[in-house]
């Protein structure tokens, strides 16, 4: 793959960035507009008075369009203004907050799930329909069935309110608060790389040229750390990429149940209060991390994939 | 910075202690299952505990709900954000831990004789954490921003009592001209539109609590920021980490420093009930927001001493669409749902909480009022069922022709059970096919208000004051929360009557009668009245259940060890310089109230000849004002100038 194709690919995926970004604020304005209610209602009724100064405050007195143009201006600037909600903060400063936790509880659970995921699905391929692949793969299974509302408040109640080891929820950047959230939010993820990884070791292990690998003598670890690990890995990659945008931006279950301070429950609580900011901003920002990611994926795949050349795309 | 404890003792037992509080960075380290023995409380004759049986470490972890919407008192509105500002911030009057309207930055109060203008008499001692003094031209400045449109407060409607304030939120008028005048440094007058009972209460609140001008002229809309905040009450912000945490540092310029315990407070923002609990439980938190509803049997069995439910100021109840079928002109129906419903049941079975059975729209134990209690409150449910089958025939429906209706309520667990709990006993009761909607908390409130196709819908109301009024007024014709299209000429005038009545036993009386012409229309279906549920730590004391359940940490304190279970709460810091403290100022309060009464009685029974801007009752605290007034004058100028 030359690096002629690589900048010409990189330039045409960021310039097509734009358009798709422009759809879904454009989508997400009018979405959020059109839901009844706005952010200023509650059960407890405002005077008109209040009320037409709160509206003008925040513009939502002028027209829809002229506001959406409004909105377009500003986001130009990378400014999405100040939260409805939150009134002491600006939506840049509350995603500048929640993003790093999100991104580092997303990320650490990434981490382990990938290493861990890959490292069973190997061992259950390569002992493929013995007791150790089936007891691998049964766990991997449950993990996948038992949603992570089940396991969080039973690794808490036993971790936390039993034995003491770990706080039961809360953040402070400490490992030990780190540990619950990151282990509920991979075990799934680790049971999906496994038996991906299981699948695909198996068809690799199959192929011809492992076999001519092992037919010239080569040992059988080299034969897996050289020829097997990165085709197997290929699914697990694709799968990486929309797997770790969502781990990253935040799980709204995870969240709460740690009472962890990440971006999952602005976007909730934004659209729930009709904070109309807060939600264009989140979801600007994820539209930006998923774009970004599978890029990434892109980029990753053509590397390991000799399949895959770029250049020869026009 | 650093803070000088100035009860600091040193423990033996302090391996005990550690184990008990931990520090703040790993308190989740021991569950609450292995702490301390008991000891029993030794009180100092000022009413403080003695230092010997308090925890080395005064520190308080608060669960609070949900992330504060913001530090700024006069835009704040939600419960979470005010129990924090509480603990900032002193209006010029404050609560005792009862819930009983005190002195607070003003040491004392006149009202005029026809009840509409206060004047209040500052302390000289009080500062601004910067050092600066608490100066009656800083209320003046504070209650004309919270005012201003430019400021666009939600809460503003609480200062609508206030002269001219509605014309000067709509911008007809300046600021200026809202009724709020200085008289001197320290003194300072407030006008009001009409007699209001619940005023003094009003300014306990956060959009009435002073903020330092230089402040925010300094720092603009950044002022609420840890490090830039100047306040002037208990506690200084320390830290705010949004929805990790909120820590305060006890002020130690405050004019009750001396007597204020706790040294640090965490406030954290947990929004997930369970998850609150959990906490508690691994002893993260000495102090819950509340407790959910599903866990309260097992809670009560396994946390009896901590679980602490008290009354609160709100009702549950369900609405008639009186401008949709089959509601409209159909009392009998109306008034038969109304009875078929076994309201003991639900409390009991559904909600478990110990909420009370209600009949009525006002709850119990607001300002002393008694709610209108109908002659089926006291029948037995079978005698209500009989009636109620009755009525439902005399509306037209039978067996044949069973009522079909709709139960509307915004989604939560709560709401769907108590909805399906109704839903069966009509069926059972009179046959009645009823069928759950529920929607988003947004779209059921648009539903509500434009009152088409909503028949029965969930309603309710917790008060921001200590007033029936609050409750009564939204069912006036034309209210914007009348979703009910509720109409009665008779209610309305009676509501205008309660606006400018200034006695107070006739002032009740008619919102008395107002409750009773309301309920027989049949326009709610009562349930129950609200209760605050939570579970608190044993050793955090000080604190008392009230109906307002605002808690302001000053008045708590941690103990070293728990305290037996028997022992009655202990009697807490009081709230007065004076040593004799507590119970004299909660008798100005009353006095004062008492007093304007007697004041406006007067004017009212014809004896009119003292013409009608005399200022008649002169309240002052007794003893305290007498000791304060020339001698701290000098103190106060001392102090400004030391620091």
């Amino acid at each position: 793959m030359n690096q002629e194709g690589i900048l010409r690919h990189s330039a045409t995926r960021l310039l097509g960035l734009i358009p798709t970004l422009l759809v879904l604020i454009t989508i997400a304005f009018f979405l959020i507009r059109v839901a009844p209610g706005g952010p200023f209602d509650g059960e407890k009724i405002l005077p008109p008075e209040i009320r037409a100064n709160l509206d003008a405050k925040y513009h939502l007195d002028e027209p829809l369009v002229q506001q959406y143009f409004r909105y377009l201006g500003q986001i130009i600037t990378f400014d999405f203004g100040p939260s409805f909600q939150y009134k002491d903060w600006t939506v840049n400063e509350l995603i500048a907050r929640g993003f790093p936790v999100s991104m580092t509880v997303g990320g650490l659970a990434m981490i382990l799930a990938f290493i861990v995921g890959t490292l069973i699905g190997i061992i259950a391929a390569l002992r493929q329909n013995t007791a150790v692949d089936y007891s691998v793969m049964g766990v991997a299974m449950l993990g996948i069935s038992i949603p992570n509302f089940v396991v969080a408040p039973l690794l808490i109640l036993v971790l936390a309110v039993y034995q003491g080891w770990l706080p039961a929820g809360g953040w402070d950047w400490s490992i030990q608060r780190m540990v619950l959230p990151v282990v509920t939010l991979a075990l799934p993820v680790i049971a999906y790389i496994a038996r991906l990884t299981r699948g695909s070791m198996i068809e690799v292990l199959h192929s011809n040229y492992i076999r001519t690998a092992r037919a010239k003598g080569l040992p059988g670890y080299l034969v897996i750390r050289r020829h097997a690990l990165k085709p197997a890995l290929l699914p697990v990659i694709s799968f990486m990429g929309p797997a770790t945008a969502g781990l990253i931006t935040g799980s709204v279950v995870i969240e709460r149940i740690y009472s962890i301070p990440g971006l999952g429950s602005y976007f909730v609580q934004g659209a729930l209060n009709r904070d109309y900011t807060l939600v264009m901003g989140v979801v600007i920002f994820y539209g930006v991390v998923i774009i970004v990611l599978n890029f990434i994926v892109d980029l990753l795949y053509a590397w390991m994939n000799p399949k895959i050349r770029y250049d020869e795309v026009q | 910075m650093s803070f000088v404890l100035p009860i600091r003792i040193f423990l033996s037992s302090s391996i005990l202690l550690l184990a008990a509080c931990g520090d703040s960075g790993s308190d989740f380290a021991k569950p609450r299952e292995k702490r301390s023995q008991p000891v029993d409380l030794v009180l100092l004759e000022n009413g403080l505990p003695h230092p010997s049986v308090l925890a080395q470490e005064q520190l308080v972890r608060r669960g609070n709900g949900e992330e504060p919407q913001t530090l700024d008192p006069h835009l704040a509105e939600s419960a979470p954000t005010s129990h924090i500002l509480r603990d900032l911030f002193e209006g010029l009057t404050t609560e005792s831990q009862d819930g009983d309207i005190i002195p607070g930055a003003a040491a004392r109060w006149n009202i005029s004789r026809d009840a509409r203008t206060y004047t209040f008499y500052l302390r000289r001692d009080s500062l601004w954490s910067n050092g600066d003094p608490v100066l009656a031209e800083d209320f003046v400045y504070s209650l004309r921003r919270s005012a201003n449109p430019e400021t666009a407060s939600n809460s503003a409607v609480m200062l609508l009592p206030i002269q001219n304030a509605r014309e000067v939120l709509a911008g007809e008028l300046p600021v200026e001209d809202l009724g709020i005048s200085l008289l001197d440094e320290f003194t300072l007058q407030i006008t009001l539109t009409g007699p209001t009972p619940y005023f003094l209460g009003l300014l306990a609140h956060p959009v009435a609590y002073p903020v330092n001008r230089r402040n925010i002229e300094e720092y603009g809309d950044q002022f609420s920021r840890p490090g830039k905040l100047v306040s002037n009450g208990a506690y200084l912000l320390q830290a705010w980490n949004p929805r990790v945490s909120i820590e305060l540092r006890k002020n130690l310029l405050y004019r009750e420093a001396d007597r204020t315990i706790i040294e640090h407070v965490i406030y954290l923002p947990i929004e997930d009930l369970s998850a609150e609990v959990t906490q508690f439980r691994s002893g993260g938190l000495d102090w819950t927001n509340e407790v959910p509803n599903n866990q309260f049997k097992w809670l009560q069995k396994h946390y009896p001493d901590e679980l602490v439910v008290s009354p609160w100021m709100g009702s549950y109840f369900f609405g008639f669409n009186l401008a949709t079928e089959p509601f409209v002109e159909n009392p009998e129906l109306r008034q038969a749902l109304i009875l078929a419903i076994d309201r003991r049941v639900i409390t009991e079975k559904v909600t478990q909480f110990g909420e009370k059975p209600s009949f009525a729209l006002v709850p119990p134990g607001i300002d002393g009022y008694v709610p209108f209690s109908p002659e089926y409150a006291d029948w037995t449910q079978e005698q209500r069922n009989e009636q109620a089958r009755h009525l439902y025939k005399l509306a037209g429906y039978s067996d044949d022709d069973p009522l079909r209706v709709e139960i509307r309520y915004n989604t939560s667990e709560n709401h769907k059970k108590i909805a399906l709990a109704i839903a069966s006993m009509w069926k059972q009761v009179l046959g009645v096919n009823a069928s759950l909607v529920n929607e988003e908390f947004r779209v059921f409130l648009q539903n509500r208000e434009q009152k088409a196709i909503t028949q029965v819908f969930r309603a309710g109301w917790i008060s921001d004051y200590n007033d029936p009024y609050s409750f009564l007024e939204m069912f006036r014709t034309g209210h914007g929360r009348n979703d009910y299209a509720y109409s009665n000429s008779t209610f309305d005038a009676l509501l205008d009557e309660v606006g400018t009545e200034r006695v107070r036993a006739r002032r009740e009386r008619l919102m008395f009668e107002s409750e009773r012409v309301l309920l027989s229309d049949f326009v709610i279906i009562p349930i129950y009245t609200y209760v605050t549920k939570r579970l608190v730590d044993q050793r955090l004391r000080g604190w008392e259940n009230n109906v307002m359940d605002h808690h302001l940490t000053r008045h708590m304190f941690m103990l070293k060890t728990r305290a037996p279970g028997a022992e009655p709460p202990v009697e807490p810091p009081a709230d007065t310089d004076a040593g004799a403290g507590d119970s004299v100022v909660t008798e100005a309060g009353a006095f004062a109230e008492e007093a304007t009464e007697e004041a406006a009685e007067e004017t009212i029974e014809g004896a009119t000849e003292e013409g009608a801007e005399g200022i008649s009752a002169d309240i002052e605290p007794p003893g305290q004002a007498a000791e304060q007034a020339p001698g701290n004058e000098n103190k106060a100028e001392q102090e400004g100038e030391g620091s």
